[in-house]
């Protein structure tokens, strides 16, 4: 039999028609890509966040068992040149808070009052999106901000891009600075960026923040910002509270009571 | 074969010389033995089997830190089904309680050296500290 070249190009089309029906008909049935969110896999995601009630942390003056707490559970060295220092949850002045707020009458008995500052868990991390090698990232289950020490080179990148200053670097090997070793816990190396992580090991075994835990004042609420039951929402919606530089679009997830 | 003696005794030499590594551990006491890890004796089966921890037990200790770190996944199913609690210091070092004893001495004989313990801490350390 002889085959003409237009039969042959006729049956050849027709040939790949017919191999490609099946993905044809499968795009065709499938949803578009704004219907197949992220919400439709798995159960709903966590988002860890606290508040920080000032005026009950300003009632025991001098009280630092919230570092403390956090600085034995972590292997936190104790460095005395402040420029050395590691800092996971520590102490700023009242009025340097919120400065997009600053009013020249501030109360006199606000003022310098030492407020604890932490990692603020950001819903927009401007330290995740400039980290080279993926050593911080956020993670999608629960919106902390993680840190992967085996993967820090030390660059220092995450660390300008912080506006909270919430990240230290190891200029010195910590460990002859750690008071009290914890065995359960790795200390970090000379040239690694460290910062807080919400305490994640704990809250894998179902634990609270060692500083949430530590606050004889109950002035720290820890909880999840997407379960509209959880004590902390209850909080957000019967306080007014502020958050650090939220013009700056990162998304803090600690709020303060005022 | 006027020169038999230059020829023995250079030979001599060179077969001195050729098995000079041999005479000097003799001398020196050292032997051809192993690096001798002391295992531990309270339990006898490990995360995996022993062949494999032999060979592998740096990939597993990696995919742990992985699932640990990466992935917020704290327990690991074993071969035989038992489940443990992915951690070095935690897991690891309870039954390999010491750490110079079992890990270094094959480190050091391979000449193999590890980062892990400059973060993970052994927790003799803490004991001897709080001492």
């Amino acid at each position: 039999m002889k085959i003409t070249r237009k039969r042959f190009l006729e049956l050849s089309g027709a040939c790949l028609v017919a191999l490609s029906g099946r993905e044809i008909l499968a795009l065709l049935d499938s949803p578009g890509p704004s219907q197949a969110g992220p919400a439709s896999a798995g159960g709903p995601r966590k988002r860890w966040g606290m508040i920080i009630d000032t005026k009950k942390c300003a009632k025991e003056q001098g009280c630092t068992r919230c570092l403390e707490a956090c600085n034995t559970t972590h292997n936190i060295p104790a460095f005395q040149n402040p420029a050395h220092r590691i800092e996971w949850i520590w102490e700023e002045p009242f009025e340097d808070l919120f400065p997009s707020y600053e009013t020249p009458y501030l109360e006199n008995s606000r003022k310098g009052e030492p407020t604890p500052v932490l990692c603020n868990h950001c819903d927009d991390p401007p330290c995740v999106r400039v980290c080279p090698t993926g050593a911080t990232w956020k993670r999608t289950e629960d919106g902390i901000v993680m840190m992967d020490w085996h993967r820090c080179i030390g660059c220092r990148y995450c660390m300008a891009a912080c506006p909270y200053g919430s990240r230290s670097f190891n200029w010195l090997d910590p460990r002859p600075y750690i008071k009290t070793l914890t065995a359960d816990f790795p200390t970090r190396t000379k040239g690694v960026v460290e910062k807080c992580t919400f305490c994640s090991e704990r809250l894998a075994k179902g634990q609270m923040p060692a500083c949430v835990e530590a606050c004889p004042e109950k002035a720290l609420v820890f909880g999840d910002l997407n379960d509209p039951q959880s004590e902390i929402r209850k909080l957000l919606a019967s306080q007014y509270t502020l958050r650090r530089k939220p013009e700056l679009g990162t998304g803090p997830n600690v709020y303060y009571v005022v | 074969m006027r020169d038999r003696g230059v020829i023995y005794s250079g030979l001599l030499i060179f077969l001195g010389l050729i098995t000079f590594p041999v005479w000097h551990d003799m001398a020196a006491g050292t032997t051809s033995r192993g690096p001798q890890p002391i295992l531990p004796t309270q339990e006898k089966q490990c995360v995996a089997p022993a062949s494999y921890m032999r060979t592998s037990h740096m990939h597993l200790l990696m995919d742990w830190r992985d699932a640990v770190v990466r992935h917020d996944a704290h327990s690991f199913k074993a071969f035989n089904g038992k489940t443990y609690t992915m951690s070095l210091a935690g897991t690891c070092l309870s039954c390999h309680t010491n750490k110079a004893d079992f890990c270094d001495r094959c480190h050091n004989y391979a000449a193999v050296s590890v980062y892990c313990w400059d973060c993970h801490v052994d927790p003799k350390l803490v004991r001897r500290s709080s001492q």
